[in-house]
């Protein structure tokens, strides 16, 4: 079964990064697709590389990397909810002017309609928040 | 249609899950996971509005939720069943369509 997945919380704050992890982790475990995950509102928090938790906590973003490259998932980030957070890739820093990215690999900036289109191309969106 | 309804927050807390309860059609299932599972525990003010809900739907708990917030499973509601996060997605595989009560 193909499944989509919408977070609309950014880690450390909420349980929802892990709620998604983990409900991300057993479906793809159990063999089913995931057509994508959709980063929305805080959620694009999820995506920067720079985040440094301390060495004995749970790396949220290298963990949802890793997952990406083991699965070769479409982790999908807001744009304009990572603009108004200060989440680039190099186009959008170049483009809004900025001196640095921080987008995590695998992660990509699309737009909502990435989301429409995961609604519809999914049997199933989960939608995981506070 | 059968839809899994998911509820996240403590009915102490929030009113999400007696809405739902309340929305919830006849043949539905209520998974209640992270601070939802809460709504779970015999011998609250909740646990009979639970248990009436439960005559027409299943109610189903996150086990790893439970566990992290140092709930037995022996505190649960009668008829709560618990499940592990393939068993959510399980019910998810199964509904037509799942629901999230933020």
């Amino acid at each position: 079964m193909k499944f989509a997945i919408q977070i609309n919380e950014g880690p450390y704050q909420h349980q929802s990064a892990d709620s998604a992890y983990q409900f991300a982790k057993a479906a793809l475990e159990k063999g089913h697709e995931i057509f994508r995950i959709f980063f929305y509102h805080d959620g694009v928090n999820n995506g920067t590389r720079l985040t440094t938790p301390p060495q004995d906590d749970r790396h949220i973003t290298n963990r949802w990397v890793e997952l990406a490259e083991k699965y070769d998932l479409d982790l999908v980030v807001c744009v304009a909810a990572a603009q108004r957070r200060g989440i680039a890739d190099a186009d959008e820093a170049k483009r809004n002017g900025k001196d640095a990215d921080n987008i995590a690999p695998k992660f990509r900036i699309s737009g909502l309609g990435q989301l429409i289109e995961a609604g519809i191309q999914s049997d199933r969106l989960v939608v995981f928040g506070d | 249609m059968s839809i899994l309804h998911i509820v996240n927050k403590s009915p102490f807390e929030r009113n999400s899950l007696a809405s739902c309860l309340g929305h919830a059609l006849d043949g539905s299932s209520v998974l209640l996971f992270e601070d939802g599972v809460y709504g779970a525990i015999k011998g609250t003010s909740f646990s009979d509005t639970l248990g009436a809900a439960m005559a027409s739907r299943s109610v189903y708990v996150l086990g790893p939720d439970l566990a992290a917030r140092g709930i037995d499973e022996s505190k649960l509601v009668d008829g709560v069943k618990v499940v592990d996060y393939a068993g959510f997605v399980d019910l998810s595989a199964e509904s037509d369509k799942v629901q999230s009560w933020l």
